[in-house]
């Protein structure tokens, strides 16, 4: 290996690892606030990817009906609950109006928008629309009921949702793999090394997405009221935080950056229907590298990732998987070292 | 006719092949029973020890590739293999549960989805595995020299082991390791306190779930003749976790009733759902994904407890009469120096809980610790017993130091406590709480247990724990659940389980909340037998008359910082506890 493979292997890994960071974040984030363990992490990465991939293609995408199914599901299930605590007609009718608005606008800006061939921002801009409210519908469906029950309860209901999603996911986006045109097809020569304009935009935006989220958690109400209940859930009901928006919000947020991971990583690889997960683990094994609560311990942990997946693969391409996932033992050692244990309370 | 259900359920099973059952349900019943024997592991991880693991697939591969590997390449007899294979996983859940168990519960389950990543991933591409064709050719089963083959003769092999692994867990968890295990779901401070060591028995729990995953790959292995990376998959393990789940997961037999529906419906389905789509694919996982989530909403505690109320409950049968007493520790001597707390400290942060607090309990005597609302009381206790570390200072208990010393340590050197919030476990008996607290005076380890050759301490333990609760006037209510008594029978009950440790020093936080005023005359009388028996007491107590009848000394406390100690008579007459109390005039 000379300087210039290293250099291309680092960039690349670099790459991968801003993406990773994102995502590491993402789970953090989730966790921290829900105390979700939120595998599904990843399947907003391959959701978000397809879909402007199928824009791309002149198709509506297949996440505009798996939306609207979410979407009626949720409101079947509050008009149902509504219904036996006997609430009126017209707060019900206006909670399923509130619940279903965005889906069915977004859902028919996309058919109208799929045929006619936008530009590529605006169909990145229109995969966002359409995937972030994923985020909030889930969170109702699968764990709002269970805000309260043990960490154990809510991962193995973030496995059940896992399953649900990947197989829905086959039944909407069809088995095929998409690869996504760059943003940016330009490509600069630094020192040697060839840096494309796509991982430009990658660490732009990585960056941009750390710092905007930097500023909503220091500086916005909002942000503040979800610190608020990641430290403490009581106190901050008590405050008059609801937990339940609180958890809309973060799968809101997750949903979100999840989808734009997707359209970053999209260039870079094919995805298909199912390459999420493995996408949104290698996140994960920087979340624990962070303990499930460091922020900056998160984004170190990513870009550790994305390098050893880089130059594992140049090494050891069939192992690269192996070695990625095998690299979460000396962490977790280093943890159990690092903080011993706390009772759970 | 409970009795009978097991012998009989087991005699169905073994002796299926004879009947004239069509072949195709013979291989479903195997298959039925290998996950089974999964699921169980899981059972006990998951339902029983709050924990859980998502990589059993790959402890089943480990299984399946030793035997098909030794087996195929290198000819070793399939008995060999089974060892081999068994020690493998046993060494990988040995080196996982060492580093994960000693942190949060979710640790271990994230670790374990690494790990059957891995493991998957290397099957996969190792060269001397077959890559993804695997390993073809794996030989049948003999035993005595009688070919076992893939179907009929395989089945009773198969359901024997199944059977053995259930009867070996519903063994172990009706003995002293098995309460241990069933401690574990409800935090570790309680089962520290009674010297249970939590994290070997959660790394027992889970070396015993993988030991029973990778039997189960080793017949697998022979059952199919062949063996892929695909059966041993992250999917897989996570359809092993949903099978127990579905079945009960706190049940043993919920792992056979969420196999058997798994297995069948998603034969079903695999058929059902690509016709009804158009298109070929695995649809099922929509379904599993869907009943896991609405199962855990609507029926967390699986399928198996729709078939439990319709079988009659179980009532442990009192079969401990004149079985000989557990051992006893020596007692300390009248008068001396028991219990020697010299200026401990405890910060958060900034904030000084305990403020150098220094105090003696002197062999037979009652101390009571007062104080008003954050004076630091229950602090000190949890400093005392080794459920918080000091900050600074030194206890020393019975001229020894346990200064930093974890609690399970402090308590066989026989200090024995009960807590503020009351700490047990709400789905066990009575009778199996107590129990608990011989937990230090007893031996019988998690095999012997699974043979039954425990039985006899047993016997003393309960019998013990029924003297405990006769002295608090409970023994009337041996048999209920604990968690369906009144807050005030809770803290009896703890008090008896404290008891059954054989303690020299009592400590006692708030033991009269939430007691009647009969109730709290009968427990100062049974403390004050106790002290009679020799027995010293440090008690937290906010119901003067009670402390100040029953004690021979007290310590004040106010704002972490010791007020005063004396008599009750010194105490009532001081007037700064007055003012700590009520408040000064100005």
């Amino acid at each position: 290996m000379d300087a210039t493979i290293a250099g291309i292997l680092a960039i690349d890994g670099l790459t991968n690892g801003a993406i990773y960071a994102l995502l590491a974040l993402a789970t953090v984030l989730v966790f921290a606030v829900t105390r979700v363990i939120f595998i599904p992490q990843g399947e907003f990465v391959a959701f978000g990817a397809l879909t402007l991939a199928l824009l791309q293609a002149g198709k509506v995408p297949g996440t505009v009906w798996f939306l609207l199914v979410l979407a009626a599901a949720v409101t079947l299930g509050d008009l149902w609950q509504g219904w036996r605590a006997r609430q009126p007609l017209p707060r019900l009718l206006a909670g399923a109006a509130r619940t279903l608005a965005w889906p069915m606008a977004v859902s028919l800006l996309a058919i109208w928008a799929a045929p006619r061939g936008l530009p590529l921002l605006a169909q990145a801009a229109l995969t966002v629309a359409l995937v972030t409210p994923f985020g909030p519908l889930i969170y109702r469906l699968a764990y709002e009921s269970l805000a309260d029950a043990s960490v154990l309860v809510l991962l193995i209901i973030s496995v059940g949702v896992h399953f649900a999603l990947v197989g829905l996911g086959l039944y909407f986006f069809g088995a095929e793999g998409f690869r996504n045109p760059s943003f940016w097809d330009e490509r600069f020569s630094v020192g040697g090394v060839t840096l494309s304009g796509q991982a430009l935009i990658i660490f732009l935006a990585s960056v941009a997405l750390i710092v905007g989220l930097w500023l909503f958690f220091e500086k916005s109400l909002a942000g503040k009221a979800l610190r608020a209940t990641a430290v403490n859930r009581l106190g901050a009901r008590l405050m008059g935080i609801s937990s339940s928006s609180a958890g809309r919000l973060s799968f809101t947020m997750a949903a979100f950056i999840g989808a734009l991971s997707g359209l970053l990583i999209g260039p870079t690889t094919t995805v298909f229907y199912d390459s999420g997960f493995l996408i949104g683990l290698k996140g994960f094994v920087a979340a624990v590298f962070a303990g499930l609560a460091s922020y900056p311990l998160a984004l170190v942990g990513a870009l550790g990732v994305g390098l050893l997946e880089s130059f594992g693969s140049f090494w050891a391409s069939a192992y690269k998987e192996v070695i990625v996932f095998s690299t979460i033992l000396p962490v977790l050692l280093w943890r159990s070292l690092r903080d011993p244990h706390r009772e759970e309370h | 006719m409970l009795k009978f259900a097991f012998p009989a359920f087991a005699a169905v099973m073994l002796l299926l092949p004879a009947l004239p059952v069509p072949d195709f349900w013979i291989t479903q019943s195997i298959y039925i029973g290998l996950y089974a024997i999964v699921s169980l592991g899981l059972v006990l991880l998951t339902g029983v020890a709050g924990l859980t693991s998502f990589g059993q697939a790959a402890f089943v591969g480990v299984g399946a590739y030793t035997a098909a590997f030794l087996a195929v390449k290198l000819g070793i007899s399939p008995w060999l293999t089974l060892l081999v294979g068994v020690t493998l996983a046993v060494a990988a859940a040995l080196l996982l549960g060492a580093l994960t168990l000693r942190m949060s519960g979710h640790y271990l389950p994230l670790a374990t989805i690494a790990w059957g990543l891995a493991l998957n991933y290397t099957m996969a591409n190792m060269e001397w595995l077959g890559k993804y064709d695997g390993i073809l050719g794996i030989p049948a089963l003999s035993i005595f020299g009688v070919d076992l083959g893939t179907g009929r003769g395989l089945h009773p092999l198969v359901w024997a082991v199944a059977l053995l692994a259930a009867l070996g867990a519903l063994r172990l968890l009706d003995s002293r390791p098995g309460r241990a295990i069933r401690a574990l779901k409800n935090g570790s401070t309680m089962a520290e306190a009674m010297g249970i060591s939590t994290f070997r028995y959660k790394l027992t729990v889970f070396v015993f779930a993988a030991f029973l995953a990778a039997v189960s790959g080793w017949l697998f292995a022979h059952f199919q003749r062949s063996v892929s990376p695909s059966p041993f998959g992250i999917n897989k393990g996570i359809e092993y976790l949903f099978m127990a789940v579905l079945g009960g997961v706190g049940h043993v037999w919920g792992a056979f009733l969420g196999s058997a529906v798994v297995r069948l419906v998603e034969d079903k389905l695999q058929v059902l759902l690509p016709q009804l789509i158009g298109t070929s694919g695995n649809f099922e996982t929509i379904v599993f994904g869907i009943v896991l989530v609405v199962v855990l909403k609507y029926a967390p505690d699986g399928l198996w407890t729709f078939v439990q109320r319709w079988l009659p409950a179980k009532q442990r049968v009192r079969d401990w009469e004149g079985a000989a007493p557990l051992p006893t520790a020596a007692k300390p001597t009248r008068g001396e120096v028991l219990l020697d707390v010299d200026r401990v400290r405890k910060t958060f942060g900034g904030l000084v809980a305990v403020n150098d607090v220094s105090f003696q309990v002197r062999a037979g005597d009652i101390v009571g610790l007062i104080g008003p609302n954050g004076a630091g009381k229950s602090t000190t206790f949890n400093l005392i017993t080794g459920v918080l570390s000091l900050t600074a200072g030194t206890v020393n208990f019975r001229g020894q130091p346990v200064t930093g010393l974890p609690s399970r340590q402090i308590a066989r050197r026989g200090m024995s406590r009960t807590f503020q919030h009351v700490k047990m476990i709400p789905e066990m008996t009575v009778l199996e709480n107590v129990a608990l607290g011989g937990y230090l005076r007893s031996r019988a380890g998690s095999v012997k247990a699974m043979l039954r050759l425990d039985r006899a301490e047993e016997r003393q333990l309960c019998a013990e724990a029924e003297r405990q609760l006769e002295r608090i006037g409970m023994a009337g209510q041996m048999h209920e659940l604990a968690g369906n008594l009144a807050l005030g029978p809770q803290r009896l009950m703890e008090i008896a389980r404290a008891l059954c440790t054989d303690p020299a020093l009592l400590l006692l936080d708030e033991p009269a909340a939430g007691l009647r005023h009969k109730e709290k005359q009968a427990l100062a009388e049974v403390l004050r037998q106790l002290k009679g028996e020799g027995l010293s007491i440090l008690l937290v107590e906010h119901d003067m008359d009670f402390v100040m009848g029953l004690t021979d000394r007290i310590v004040v406390m106010e704002f972490g910082t010791k007020l005063m100690e004396g008599t009750p008579a010194e105490v009532q007459a001081s007037p700064a506890v007055r003012a700590a109390y009520l408040g000064t005039e100005h």
